[in-house]
């Protein structure tokens, strides 16, 4: 759409841009200011400088998280999207059947993330989960409270089952839009079940899935709710994300200062990955013009 | 390329179908010739799509058989049936350049990788695309992307026929223009065997050899665009072809000749009397206005000019009457219409008659 | 009345709309002519408020309406797609905009049935829009507009995608139905063929400017500049340079035309000459007629004329012949042209001759 200049406009826009200011503008402010102070309580703060941040990025705690956060996304898109692909190619495309997957698929989104953590805390359960039961039945040797293995799997197999959803729901979209005689084309000229995929499929899908890796990258950055409610973070520090890191180190030591100079840290971080995403995803699209 | 035989085609979307109104498309027995352009005309729901599908392989015939140069085909898959389509809307591979698009059906049939190369880079010279050959093919023109549809399947070899669903749609008409003459070149270069389903007189008449014109799931004529248009065997054929389509009047024969309106013209050849509807059609082209006291008394209600001609809108004796007059001709102040010569046509219940002897 | 002065619309560093005046004006049929992307929608949503212009004022019976959200002006718009409430009757489709505008029930009833009456619709009144055919749905959608009474109607491309038999029979319908209401009608189009057969007046649009605006049959007899001349030619006009010296026009390969009788008081130099493909005639028509020899490309035949594709002094050129007349490929033709008929244009586009006389 193209925009007009319209001053009333600006009218409109003043209570988003006020409650942005009081949402976002001002804590982030406060962050900042935390983050070059110290203070031993009482609201006795004392300027710090830069201090928080050189300690920061010399510690090696913040490095373990950091790559813990990188591999556990790394991990959450190489297989959401394939998987979220191919249950989009599979799901049919007309008839009852339709609404009936629709729903289906949409149900994980609409469970809030601290419930998600409780069902699999308790569904994983060696002596009373259904899961974790009937591994440990079969012999198999599965508690994500001792073992670091078992808590990876379990939180990543719990966003892969909240999250693929949304990957599916808008690979599906982009999907549904291809025209009949794309594959009716393809046929003619003798393709495989891969070269549609390669060629019709994939390309009509090159923007639903720049939205639906952006998404999951962001999301599967900031985890914390659920290794929260399920690991706590354990066994160890095996399943401590950064998001974990951060609310230990601000509400469990109290230590203010350093918890915001890692928040603001942890917010370039994100800004910086998605950018680097949407750049790369973006310009990839543009090269095929 | 090859002949196509549509051997009673006929098609139900009823699984025991009870009368004509049950079908869809009505029995076609048509031999279409290797090496020549048909066209398929008619209104939306005519069935002419139906048809094409038929052919294409998109669905199986209630009835009947689809030969293409005598091998049974009506069974088989669009796929197994090496036709080549073009489509309403240009279908090409976005991430492909135009070369790569070329070769994709040859790829997919593991022809060797030099004559890839070879029929490519004759079938971009074919359609005059040999610049652009490294480009993607997303970022072409609308018409030059219908090029690339209409060149995969000219790029094969093994194509028996080329299926076109109104692939003139999208592009202006300025291109149209363009495109349409190129194909018929090529048509007369190459001699394929084409197949051309449209709504549009003037892309059916200028592209085929033979027009199918087809009107509530049946064809009612097929012939050449100057048998259409001179001798439309139906009154719908002589309304669909044609801007404006023929004036038909309601007349009586009398002893060799036909009363319209009160008045008696004289025909060419004996009609035999036809008990029922009987009409008479003439061309708006084939009227002619003068002020010669013989002639037809008519009462003008417009007259449209529309640049090469002018477009006379009348009635004579209650029925519309259509004329068209040349650029520079003057329209008398009082006009009175007078018929060519033997371009009366006569019609009994909506169908031609032809004259005995 | 409708009145633009210098209005620009400019996106970025693109400009879609440059310096446009119209005035339309009330009870006209006003057809936008020109190629895909020519800033003809542009225009339109310029014209309704759906856009505001980057520069130049839009005036509505003499006040300012620039700024003026579309919902307070009184605008209807038909568009290339059928729009309809699929889940609306057909009565209710067209009854819609005057049920938003509280008119009462029995005005309602009246117009509806007028409307229906008017587009042949009243068979299909209870049935909702999907049951229908396309060029039922058109119908519902331009009844709707018609009964709205806005003193603005905007049509971008409303028949494109109707059969076209159907098309021919509502292009006739259409100009009638602007007549009765009083409204402006605006008609975007990208075929010369319709732009004629609707009449009223046309603007030629070329790369978001309006390179004329005039009488419809005028702007097609007397285009200003080649780009018109272009943009109001189907099938394309055909051109070619040549020089005028003395009593003469030549042509690059030696032909010579005699001079046009408009031509005598031009100067010497060059000039583009432009020929309608129905000013090549077949049969030497009237004295006068130039005869040039052509290697036909391709014939194509619609059964009453006869499209000839063929090459001449380094162009192709088409003809439009009125007749059948098949010619193979290669094969050496004569036609005839009447230097009477051509258009001059100055190297730099202006039309200096028209046929029948000098341009203005």
């Amino acid at each position: 759409m193209e925009k007009t200049w319209n001053n009333k406009a600006w009218f409109m826009v003043l209570p988003v841009l006020l409650l942005v200011a009081f949402s976002a503008v001002i804590p982030l402010m406060t962050v900042v200011n935390y983050s070059v102070q110290d203070t031993f309580g009482n609201n006795v703060f004392f300027w710090a400088g830069t201090e928080w941040f050189e300690e920061l990025l010399h510690s090696q705690r913040f490095y373990d998280a950091l790559v813990r956060n990188l591999i556990f996304s790394a991990v959450i898109l190489a297989i959401e999207v394939p998987l979220g692909i191919g249950i989009a190619l599979a799901m049919p495309r007309k008839g009852w059947a339709v609404p009936v997957c629709l729903v289906t698929m949409a149900l994980p989104l609409l469970i809030p993330w601290n419930v998600v953590g409780t069902i699999w805390q308790v569904f994983g359960r060696v002596d009373i989960g259904l899961l974790g039961h009937t591994l440990a039945a079969m012999g198999v040797n599965y508690n994500y409270v001792q073992d670091p293995f078992a808590a990876w799997i379990t939180v990543v197999v719990m966003d892969v089952w909240h999250w693929t959803s949304l990957v599916v729901l808008l690979c599906y979209a982009g999907l549904v839009s291809i025209p009949e005689a794309f594959y009716q084309a393809a046929r003619i000229d003798g393709a495989s079940r891969w070269s549609v995929f390669r060629y019709i499929q994939l390309p009509k899908m090159h923007r639903v899935l720049l939205i639906a890796v952006l998404l999951r990258f962001m999301d599967s950055f900031m985890i914390y709710t659920e290794p929260f409610v399920v690991t706590g973070g354990g066994p160890g520090n095996t399943t401590t994300f950064m998001s974990i890191d951060l609310v230990k180190m601000a509400i469990g030591q109290f230590d203010l200062g350093p918890a915001a100079a890692m928040s603001l840290v942890y917010f370039l971080i994100v800004l910086l990955m998605c950018w680097v995403f949407y750049t790369v995803m973006t310009n990839y699209g543009q090269e095929k013009d | 390329m090859a002949r196509i035989n549509l051997d009673h085609i006929a098609h139900s979307y009823n699984p025991d179908p009870k009368s004509e109104a049950d079908f869809a498309l009505r029995e076609v027995h048509q031999t279409w010739e290797d090496g020549s352009a048909y066209a398929l005309l008619g209104p939306s729901g005519c069935g002419k799509t139906t048809l094409l599908n038929i052919i294409s392989g998109l669905m199986t015939p209630s009835h009947g058989q689809v030969l293409f140069d005598g091998r049974d085909v009506t069974s088989l898959a669009t796929e197994a049936r090496n036709i080549a389509q073009v489509f309403q809307f240009p279908v090409i591979y976005d991430t492909m350049t135009v070369r790569e698009n070329l070769a994709f059906p040859l790829r997919n049939r593991r022809v060797p990788e030099a004559d890839i190369k070879k029929r490519v880079a004759e079938t971009l010279e074919m359609l005059d695309l040999t610049a652009k050959a490294d480009r993607k093919a997303r970022g072409l023109t609308a018409d030059e992307k219908q090029k690339i549809s209409l060149g995969r399947g000219l790029v094969r070899s093994d194509v028996n026929a080329i299926l076109f669903d109104e692939p003139l749609t999208v592009i202006d008409p300025h291109m149209k223009w363009v495109l349409r003459s190129q194909l018929k070149q090529l048509h007369r270069r190459f001699g394929f065997t084409m197949v051309y389903v449209t709504h549009d007189q003037t892309e059916a008449l200028t592209f085929a050899d033979k027009v199918v014109v087809m009107y509530g799931g049946e064809v009612v004529q097929v012939g050449t665009p100057e048998e259409l248009f001179e001798k439309p065997r139906h009154t719908f054929v002589g309304y669909f072809i044609g801007s404006p389509g023929m004036n038909v009047l309601p007349c009586a024969l009398e002893d060799g000749g036909a009363v319209i309106a009160g008045h008696r013209l004289p025909l060419e050849g004996r009609y035999r009397p036809l008990p029922g509807k009987v009409e008479a059609g003439i061309r708006p082209e084939f009227v002619l206005l003068t002020d010669d006291a013989s002639g037809l008394p008519i009462q003008v209600r417009s007259v449209l000019d529309v640049g090469r001609y002018r477009v006379v809108r009348g009635t004579l004796g209650g029925h519309d009457l259509n004329a068209v007059v040349p650029e520079g001709m003057p329209i008398p102040a009082e006009p009175r219409a007078l018929f060519e010569p033997g371009k009366l046509n006569i019609y009994h219940n909506s169908h031609l008659v032809e004259a005995e002897g | 009345m409708l009145e633009m002065r210098n209005v620009s619309k400019r996106v970025g560093a693109a400009t879609h709309i440059a310096d446009v005046s119209l005035t339309l004006e009330r009870g006209s049929l006003n057809v936008l002519l020109g190629p895909t992307l020519s800033g003809k929608t542009t225009l339109m949503r310029l014209m309704a408020g759906l856009d505001q212009p980057t520069d130049g004022e839009i005036l509505f019976d003499g006040g300012s309406v620039v700024g003026v959200p579309v919902r307070q002006r009184n605008v209807a718009m038909v568009y290339q797609q059928f729009i309809n409430y699929p889940a609306l009757t057909v009565y209710e489709n067209i009854a819609s905009p005057m049920r938003v505008a509280g008119v009462d029930k029995g005005t309602i009833d009246k117009r509806v049935r007028e409307a229906a009456e008017l587009l042949k619709l009243t068979p299909y009144l209870d049935r909702t829009p999907l049951n229908l055919s396309g060029g039922q749905q058109q119908r519902t959608a331009l009844a709707r507009a018609i009964v709205k009474g806005a003193d603005l109607v905007l049509l971008d491309e409303p028949l494109a995608n109707l059969d076209y038999k159907l098309r021919e029979e509502l292009r006739e319908e259409l100009p009638r139905l602007f007549a009765e209401t009083g409204a402006i009608f605006v008609y975007a189009t990208t075929e010369p063929s319709e732009a004629i057969l609707l009449g009223g007046n046309t603007a030629t649009l070329h790369e978001g400017r309006v390179t004329q605006f005039g009488r419809t049959i005028e702007v097609f007899n007397r285009p200003n500049d080649l780009l018109t001349a272009q943009t109001f030619s189907d099938p394309p006009l055909n051109l070619i340079e040549a020089k005028k010296q003395g009593g003469a026009l030549l042509l690059g390969d030696g032909h010579r035309l005699p001079l046009p009788h408009g031509a005598a008081t031009i100067a010497d130099g060059s000039y583009l000459l432009g020929v309608r493909p129905h000013h090549l005639h077949a049969a030497n028509p009237r004295a006068g007629g130039v005869p040039l020899e052509m290697r036909v490309a391709v014939t194509e035949i619609t059964g009453s004329e006869s499209f000839i594709h063929a090459d001449f002094a380094g162009a192709r050129w088409v003809a439009l012949t009125a007749g059948v007349h098949n010619h193979d490929t290669g094969e050496q033709i004569t036609l005839y042209l009447n230097p009477e008929q051509l258009f001059v244009f100055e190297p730099g586009g202006r039309l200096v001759v028209a046929p029948g006389g000098a341009a203005a």
